[in-house]
């Protein structure tokens, strides 16, 4: 990949929330790069830090409760180190963000068009007219079939998917680099869904701007991602082009994570299940391989001392080194002898 | 088959105009039939607002029902659905979606797990005791979580709290409404496993409704797609997911998405197509008044909502 193309580049990232005047990292040393005309897709279960991740980057966190150490640059400048102004210049101009609860990310008390317009009066120098010619073409885009009418109208007016569109559309008034979607579709019903993703797609294709996506559906990811991070308790524990996940997944995480889907394609009576649970944010081992403790049936040999990640093949990067040696608790013991490698 | 719904109706009064008279009814379930045997799961699915929900809660009594008959073990029931002293207040339970707010905060898990068991079978404290560790095991939850309040447990084991509630009375048919979509990957599908373990095991019947069709085809035996009130098709899973006959359906269908990138641009061209179908031919699929066709037998098992003028199905 040319260096051009690069869009957005995180480098050991550090993203702590403070409890009882201790900082705890929920983000861990993270280190990604968005390129051009791309999604990629973070994955992970609930209090993972995906959201978090989300959020340090485009600076939404309350800066007296979190610590963000690390790089986020964006144009060669750090995103991490810039003043709430600073910010506010970047922010819905260069990088922009869709909500996962449209309704609650709409203002109840302002028309839509109003709300459309808010970033192109913060952001450009159009004038009132042209604003408002904006505003329509933006509705069209997203694919609302009467937009002078929605203009007008209040969210409580539109349905969960028009709404959805709706914030999209503010999302892109100001075409973006990088649009960050955190959860899109997961409030809304699959028919839905898929308009929702085609139409993020289309728009894409259209702007070529990068999208971080982030969700918990594999289902989603695998039909609109082009790279695709896993995170668990904080870290990134594998990172790969979309084919090469699903179809060669490495960690014992990601794994157990497709076979705990209930898919529509097979016919199985029961699902893995990973055994143990997510450790809480104050309980994180912060040292070894996080996953260790639920999959104990794999010997201690198989991972690191210091997890770090390792190429496996051009582009898919695992952590530890523990997948080499992981097979399900239902299958008998694949390779008995663990060299410590 | 032990029991029985026949042409369920609730219906919804929409008040308005200068007395608040009743002006119109929203017709949230309009004349659904089902029919249950022991052991088998049933699936509601449907996208929001479709009225799978409120079947569920008028089958255990929480709407009123406008009209249709609920008949168990050959008894009319529908008016009994409150009734203490009737056997189908008992032999009917259900999980709710959101487990916390199911639960009262203030409880103790014992006392929560005892209301249900004080309520329908008459045990001596002591037995109550013994009960509620049954209970407990049978969710494989450690004993010493009676004493504990909901919030100390994690969404997964605060579901399965849930589920021991709902087994307390050895009931026949759970109602469970949208148990796992709450949870996590990983949470769900030890759900999921749990509730075909005590299915096999104490041979329960369950009603399962959800909006997410690859849950449902993983637990349930019989499906039935429901569209504004009324259902567009029933069958056999098997039969929903490969024969489907319904625009509906297939619209339906062809959104989920698939856990393999491979051959997501065909999809994509699929989806497109069933969604123009869809548009061009919504108005032969329902009647004038947008109104879902009455079901047509297509095999035994399989009926299908259909316009009674075009037999063609495309």
């Amino acid at each position: 990949m040319k260096t051009t193309d690069e869009l957005l580049r995180i480098k050991n990232l550090h993203t702590g929330f403070r409890i009882k005047d201790t900082y705890f990292d929920a983000v861990d040393n993270v280190s990604l790069t968005l390129r051009k005309n791309e999604i990629l897709a973070i994955v992970g279960e609930s209090g993972c830090g995906k959201s978090t991740l989300a959020t340090s980057i485009i600076g939404l966190l309350d800066r007296n409760n979190t610590r963000i150490e690390g790089e986020i640059l964006y144009k060669d400048t750090n995103l991490a180190n810039m003043t709430e102004d600073e910010l506010n210049n970047i922010r819905g101009l260069d990088i922009s963000m869709i909500f996962q609860d449209p309704l609650s990310a709409l203002n109840p008390l302002m028309r839509i068009g109003d709300q459309i317009e808010e970033s192109l009066v913060y952001h450009t120098e159009l004038s009132k007219n042209e604003r408002k010619e904006r505003v329509i073409e933006l509705l069209q885009q997203v694919g609302i079939s009467n937009p002078k009418r929605v203009a007008k109208q209040f969210p409580h007016q539109l349905s969960g998917g028009m709404r959805q569109r709706v914030i999209i559309a503010i999302a892109i008034s100001c075409k973006p680099q990088i649009i960050i979607a955190d959860e899109p579709t997961t409030a809304l019903d699959v028919t839905i869904q898929a308009q929702i993703l085609d139409l993020l797609i289309d728009l894409q294709n259209e702007t070529g701007a990068g999208i971080i996506l982030i969700t918990h559906d594999l289902g989603v990811v695998a039909e609109v991602a082009d790279r695709v991070a896993v995170m668990y308790a904080g870290e990134i524990i594998e990172e790969a082009p979309v084919d090469e996940l699903f179809n060669n997944p490495k960690h014992p995480y990601t794994r157990s994570l497709f076979n705990s889907i209930p898919q529509l394609s097979q016919d199985s009576t029961r699902l893995n299940v990973i055994e143990g649970i997510v450790p809480s944010l104050m309980n994180l081992p912060r040292s070894g391989c996080r996953f260790s403790s639920r999959i104990s049936w794999i010997p201690e040999e198989a991972h690191e001392d210091n997890p770090t990640l390792h190429e496996v093949s051009p582009g898919h990067f695992v952590r530890c080194t523990c997948w080499k040696h992981f097979h399900f608790k239902s299958e008998l013991g694949g390779n008995q002898h663990v060299h410590a490698d | 088959m032990f029991m029985q719904i026949d042409n369920l109706k609730v219906h919804y009064p929409v008040r308005g105009g200068f007395f608040n008279t009743v002006v119109d009814h929203i017709h949230a379930v309009d004349g659904i039939s089902m029919e249950f045997d022991k052991g088998n799961s049933y699936g509601l699915v449907g996208e929001s607002g479709c009225g799978k929900s409120t079947t569920g809660k008028s089958i255990i009594g929480l709407e009123k029902i406008t009209s249709g008959k609920i008949i168990y073990e050959g008894e009319d029931v529908t008016n009994k659905r409150r009734d203490r002293k009737s056997a189908y207040n008992r032999d009917i339970q259900m999980i709710f979606q959101d487990s916390h707010s199911s639960m009262n905060p203030r409880k103790r898990v014992q006392d929560i797990l005892a209301e249900p068991i004080r309520n329908f079978l008459n045990l001596s404290p002591q037995e109550e005791r013994k009960r509620i560790n049954e209970l407990l095991a049978i969710v494989g939850m450690p004993e010493d979580s009676k004493v504990k309040y909901p919030h100390e447990f994690s969404g997964g084991q605060k579901q399965r709290l849930g589920i021991a509630r709902a087994m307390a009375t050895n009931p026949k048919l759970i109602i469970a409404d949208e148990p796992v979509s709450a949870l996590d990957l990983s949470v769900q599908a030890q759900v999921l496993n749990f509730m075909k373990d005590i299915q096999n095991e104490y041979g329960l019947t369950y009603l399962f409704i959800s909006h997410d069709l690859g849950v449902v085809k993983h637990m349930c035996d019989h499906i039935s797609i429901m569209y504004k009130g009324r259902f567009v098709e029933t069958g056999e899973t098997k039969e929903i997911f490969e024969q489907p006959k319904h625009i509906y359906t297939k619209r339906l269908l062809s959104a989920i998405p698939d856990v393999s990138p491979n051959g997501r641009e065909e999809r994509k061209r699929e989806r497109i197509n069933v969604e123009t179908h869809y548009q061009k031919e919504h108005k032969l699929s329902f009647d004038e008044n947008g109104r879902v066709f009455d079901l047509v037998k297509v095999s035994n098992t399989h009926f299908v909502a259909e316009s009674p003028k075009v037999k063609e199905v495309i």
